[in-house]
């Protein structure tokens, strides 16, 4: 009995180095942020920064930073799904499967600076496509009011990497559907919609919703694609903060880190709403 | 039921427009870098050529890649005799690492270099001034949920007490059985990981941005501001590596399905 408590207590001692890590670089650092969120300037504790973030500008930040996310995650989670089911789906050859998983992992790590270059090669004033529209079809998308740099193009370029990542995530759970029920289905008389509308989408949906908050983080928390394509003009929270501390002007490191804090409860909603799900998707697994 | 003998109509468009997306930007980029960067025509060799010749770019490349490595050293370094640890005397505590794996996703790098920069700001210059500290200690939990997953996969797929019995009771001490019986296991998880890791460091922007150190990712920034064309052949050389990358992780990924079986045949 003695012994064996203390090689518990040895056993535990192992994990030591990690925690330590962890807890350095990792939880202090992130601590310091929320602790510094209610900070004051002159000392001493406020809730004068976190209210600020309810104001102008800083509402706007946050306002355009989940609109963003909102739309690519719900078009690039619809769309990524279609793109994924064509491809498992009954007819399609086995090849076109595993290319689009390699493609798709690729292109979900494509992001950032390379990323907003690809789309100013492609859709900017001197674009590939944009010069193609223009010169072919009579179409110079420029005058009609679209522009690369702003929230539009941010969303275009954000589904670069939206798309294949809810291609990586759906898969499996696309797998997951098994022949039998749909052939069991198909026996009781019911048509290919009420296949979907009764036993796929049901079966599906904890995996869908799941995918789609995992999209909504991925774009929330980005910061190189649209800082390289816009020049930090459109108004997301992250781009805000680094100028914060890039553009030397911080008189009040509090607020920037109070608009981290910001972020933070955000993701961790996120993250309240995606844990759950997760664990009921987890059923139809294998 | 039927079964289909050709390709669904609606499954071939939706797959045509995953093509399109995907293909164009970098067919455009390809064009790009192919242009003149004076006239403007195509096609000329000459924004490779320039690349090339930038001493920055061989400067912030060895920089990157170095910090990759040192990453990637000290990310196993750390996680591999934890993992094993936990799946051998501990495995109370791998939900709890789990749990925590999730967390940089819920801290994304730009609120992590917010607390980092105010955290360390009092910290030795060796440190908070050089890619070499500041940087690598925070890459090392930027791959950390990577490097997990991959990790306990991996060690999930053997029998890790069978394995570290038989090499005890041969004699082994607990370093030689880590390096000698496990990690050659564990061999192609580590290295999926290490793959990740690199990619992920290799094209880290944010931290590096905010905290102002010359990596890659910085300089492809700087010639995306300065130069039209020659950005075009960059940006295709950061492909290239992250394509890289992704296909060895892949291949080696391959491998893992074999040995697993291998390890769970011997069983």
């Amino acid at each position: 009995m003695a012994s064996g408590r203390r090689r518990l207590s040895l056993a535990w001692i192992g994990t030591l180095p990690f925690f330590g890590y962890t807890i350095l670089f990792l939880f202090l650092p992130a601590g310091s942020v929320i602790a510094g969120a209610f900070q004051a300037k002159a000392g001493g504790y406020t809730l004068d920064n976190v209210r600020t973030l309810f104001h102008q500008p800083y509402i706007d930040y946050y306002w355009g930073s989940i609109k963003v996310s909102l739309i690519t995650s719900l078009l690039g989670g619809v769309v990524g799904l279609f793109i994924a089911y064509a491809a498992i789906r009954e007819g399609t050859p086995r090849w076109i499967r595993s290319m689009l998983t390699t493609f798709s992992g690729v292109a979900a790590n494509f992001g950032g600076i390379p990323l907003a270059f690809a789309f100013i090669a492609t859709l900017g004033p001197l674009g590939i496509l944009t010069t193609f529209l223009q010169n072919q079809l009579h179409w110079p998308i420029y005058q009609h009011g679209f522009s690369l740099f702003n929230a539009l193009g941010v969303e275009l370029a954000y589904m670069y990497f939206q798309l294949p990542l809810m291609i990586l995530v759906i898969a499996p759970a696309i797998d997951g559907l098994r022949k039998e029920w749909r052939e069991a289905s198909a026996n009781l008389g019911a048509s290919q919609l009420q296949f979907w509308r009764y036993v796929g989408l049901p079966v599906l949906m904890p995996s869908i919703l799941g995918a789609i908050i995992l999209l909504f983080g991925n774009a929330f928390a980005a910061y190189a694609t649209a800082y390289s394509l816009t020049s930090g003009s459109v108004h997301l929270v992250p781009l805000l903060i680094g100028a914060y501390y890039s553009g030397n002007v911080l008189d009040n490191p509090h607020l920037a880190q109070a608009m981290a804090f910001g972020m933070f409860v955000v993701l961790a909603v996120m993250m309240l709403v995606y844990i759950p799900l997760q664990r009921r998707a987890a059923r139809w697994a294998k | 039921m039927k079964a289909r003998r050709f390709m669904a109509p609606s499954a071939f468009l939706w797959l045509l427009l995953g093509f399109l997306y995907f293909f164009i930007p970098l067919f455009a980029t390809l064009l790009f870098s192919f242009k003149s960067n004076t006239t403007g025509r195509c096609c000329t060799a000459a924004n490779y050529s320039w690349v090339i010749h930038q001493h920055e770019f061989w400067h912030s490349l060895q920089i990157s890649f170095l910090l990759a490595l040192e990453t990637i050293v000290i990310s196993l370094l750390l996680f591999v005799p934890t993992i094993y640890w936990v799946h051998l005397k501990v495995p109370k505590l791998r939900p709890v690492i789990a749990f925590f794996a999730l967390i940089p996703f819920v801290v994304p790098p730009i609120v992590m270099v917010v607390g980092l920069l105010k955290f360390f700001k009092w910290s030795p210059d060796w440190f908070y001034g050089k890619p070499w500290g500041f940087l690598v200690g925070a890459y090392v939990i930027l791959a950390f949920p990577y490097m997990y997953f991959s990790l306990d996969a991996g060690f999930r797929a053997i029998d890790v007490h069978t394995l570290t019995e038989a090499s005890q009771s041969l004699g082994a001490k607990w370093g030689t059985t880590l390096l000698k019986v496990i990690l050659p296991n564990i061999r192609a998880a580590a290295l999926a990981a290490s793959f990740l890791t690199l990619a992920i460091v290799m094209g880290e922007f944010t931290i590096a941005n905010l905290s102002a150190f010359h990596t890659f990712p910085i300089f492809i920034q700087y010639v995306n501001e300065s130069q039209g064309f020659p950005a075009g052949a960059l940006t295709l050389v950061s492909f290239g590596i992250t394509w890289a990358a992704m296909l060895s992780l892949l291949l080696v990924g391959r491998k893992r399905g074999t040995r697993a079986s291998v390890v769970a045949g011997t069983r």
